[in-house]
């Protein structure tokens, strides 16, 4: 083979190794949709953060509008603080309410921003405090809840039934 | 009995340290490489491009296939377990992620020490047998710069674009199984992918392991080139040394480098 079409081959070789790359980059990986600018944090405090992971979307109205920073245990308060990174173009008022919920039954965990009607902003200096929030629901602890409460109602039934004959 | 016992244990010492031996010979030989690397870069670039037609195109048909078929059998799998949990659409994510980060560079490393690493030790133990590098020192060409520097630059070069071809063709191979033929829906086939795999995290670190893998499989398929006896038996036995060590040290950088990663 002369030198030329070996070279081309090559250059082929190259360019279609570097598109691969490219291509999992933008269609497989979260290069294109991941873009967050100019981002501020906030910071919030959870009773219980359930599964929460750093790096989970922060969705309002179901849009994505940041990601969680970090994650880390307040020893004083003894509860969870999330520092959540938003982007700067979403404004959010003081007393947004933040939640944690599950996409699907098992599926990942993520921040759920909702408005609140304040006129002031949360400060974007890395001081603003979300104060409302409400922990993640723990699935052993619903079915916890339900198995018990169930319990509660069988062993009551009878027992009207039986008053009831009285 | 006492002079059995001595006899074997002398056995086991004589082979561990001939190992270590051979294992500083190598490291010295990789040295070697880069330092004879700056030589005449101009002259390098040009028998690395020779090169990685050799090592790097002429593998691409074996790399391309296997990925098409791994992607197509991982969605197949991947779509017959998840759907019993109810997460089809996830088949997309399994699909990706276990090609990025494991599979793509592992698979190629293997596919490439197979097709690529054992065409380069006959090669150089072919050369040292009939004598072709004694004559070109003869010549006064240092036959590292001239021959094992281009091969390995190739090899290393090579690697992490197979290993980005194969990953990309198996996720297309997966999207083929997924979508036109068990009917997951396009937009959440891609679209979980693309929340759940992180260009950081995912993507790159495949990068840098197909990277060492790289540097790993070719000083390997060189260094038993080099190092084989001058005779037919000799190729033979080092041919077969680079396929075995070239998987084992593929597997287990694999566990070392995934270990790091996974903590940071």
């Amino acid at each position: 083979m002369d030198r030329t079409t070996m070279d081309l081959w090559v250059g082929l070789f190259v360019a279609a190794g570097i598109v691969a790359l490219i291509g999992l980059a933008m269609k497989v990986g979260n290069l294109t949709s991941d873009h967050l600018g100019d981002t501020y944090t906030v910071s919030a405090h959870f009773d219980d953060i359930g599964g929460l992971k750093p790096r989970a979307p922060i969705k309002s109205a179901g849009v994505v509008v940041g990601r969680v920073d970090s994650i880390q245990f307040d020893s004083k308060r003894y509860d969870a603080v999330v520092k959540l990174k938003i982007d700067k173009s979403y404004k959010f008022p003081k007393d947004t309410f933040a939640s944690i919920n599950t996409s699907g039954l098992l599926g990942e965990q993520y921040v759920t921003l909702e408005a609140g009607g304040d006129t002031e902003m949360l400060e974007e200096d890395g001081k603003g405090k979300i104060e409302h929030t409400q922990p993640a629901l723990v699935l052993e602890k619903l079915i916890g809840q339900f198995v018990s409460s169930k319990a509660e109602g069988d062993s009551s039934t009878p027992q009207n039934t039986m008053e009831d004959a009285q | 009995m006492l002079k059995r016992t001595t006899e074997t244990l002398r056995g086991i010492g004589h082979r561990f340290i001939n190992r270590i031996w051979r294992l500083g010979t190598a490291a010295r030989f990789f040295w070697r490489i880069l330092r004879r690397s700056t030589d005449k870069p101009m002259r390098l670039i040009k028998l690395t491009v020779h090169e990685m037609y050799a090592t790097g195109v002429l593998s691409l048909v074996i790399i391309l296939v296997s990925a098409l078929f791994v992607g197509m059998v991982l969605g197949l799998q991947g779509y017959n377990t998840l759907q019993r949990y109810g997460s089809a659409d996830a088949v997309g994510v399994l699909v990706a992620l276990s090609l990025v980060r494991e599979l793509g560079p592992v698979v190629t490393a293997l596919l490439f020490a197979g097709r690529a690493g054992t065409a380069i030790t006959a090669e150089i133990g072919l050369m040292k047998t009939t004598e072709q590098l004694s004559a070109m020192e003869m010549m006064a060409v240092n036959p590292i710069a001239r021959v094992i520097a281009p091969r390995f630059w190739a090899g290393v070069i090579s690697m992490p674009l197979l290993a980005a071809m194969f990953s990309m063709v198996g996720v297309l191979g997966g999207y083929l199984v997924a979508v036109p033929l068990l009917g997951i829906d396009a937009g959440s086939f891609w679209s979980q992918m693309q929340t759940s795999v992180d260009f950081r995290v995912d993507i790159v670190n495949g990068v840098i392991k197909s990277f060492v893998f790289g540097v790993a499989c070719t000083i390997i398929a060189l260094f038993e080139g080099y190092d084989a006896p001058p005779t037919a038996e000799g190729v033979s036995r080092a041919t077969t040394r680079t396929v075995v060590n070239s998987s084992l040290a593929v597997l287990g950088l694999d566990f070392a480098l995934t270990s790091f990663m996974i903590s940071v």
